[in-house]
């Protein structure tokens, strides 16, 4: 299990391979990366997210063993940055190993929809127009009813 | 005891963290201790639906008991991810 909550940047490749590494019985990963997402009219210029110190990895790490032991992984990750990123820079991704697909790819939709709404991460937009807080999304609250 | 205030939040408040003396048994009673303290507070606290609460670094409610609490964080709905 590998938890990382980071303001520098991560190497997708990198990272991925070395998940991939000694899975012997393991036969499905997945991995999944959020990306900053320029404005509709492309005017977002940055995105900062603030985080709590000491929760925010005690929070990932319970959601990387809750996944672990309910999909039954051979292994989890979690990497979340915060800080100032611009579009297009990776935010955040998880990766799941288990033996079959279905539990990795179940495993890692269990992880996003908590890092959604459980981590504690807020999202702070800037553009030409001015800075403000990204508003929860009930949608994301209700995802969690699923689990 | 340790506040701490995030986002917006902490905006309204002026401040990340202050040390403050309270008898406040639960969260509730302590915001209600907060509000009366100056309009800050009060901007801050006016919709409680609006906000989070954790107690020792883990999500709590707020009729939760601060008997023995260290730390407790106010801050909106999270958007990790």
């Amino acid at each position: 299990m590998y938890v990382s909550v980071q303001d520098q940047p991560f190497d997708l490749g990198t990272v991925s391979a070395k998940f991939a590494e000694g899975h012997s019985n393991n036969g499905a990963i997945v991995t999944f990366t959020g990306l900053v997402r320029g404005g509709a009219d492309d005017r977002l210029e940055a995105m900062e997210i603030e985080h709590y110190p000491g929760m925010t990895e005690a929070a990932l790490n319970a959601m990387a063993e809750n996944a672990i032991n309910r999909f039954s992984l051979g292994d989890a990750l979690i990497i979340h940055r915060y800080g100032r990123l611009v579009p297009g820079e990776m935010i955040m991704m998880v990766a799941t190993a288990a033996r079959h697909r279905k539990n990795a790819f179940e495993a890692a939709e269990f992880l996003m929809d908590y890092l959604k709404s459980r981590a504690p991460f807020w999202k702070r937009e800037i553009s030409d127009s001015g800075a403000s807080w990204v508003a929860s999304k009930d949608e994301d609250e209700d995802a969690l009813s699923r689990w | 005891m340790d506040i701490l205030y995030f986002a917006w939040v902490r905006e309204r408040i002026g401040v990340p963290r202050e040390r403050i003396e309270t008898s406040a048994a639960t969260v509730s009673d302590l915001v209600a201790e907060l509000r009366s303290r100056e309009e800050r507070y009060e901007l801050a606290f006016s919709d409680l639906g609006s906000l989070r609460v954790a107690v020792d670094q883990e999500l709590a409610d707020f009729d939760a008991s601060l008997a023995g609490v260290r730390e407790v964080a106010f801050f909106p709905p999270m958007t990790g991810g």
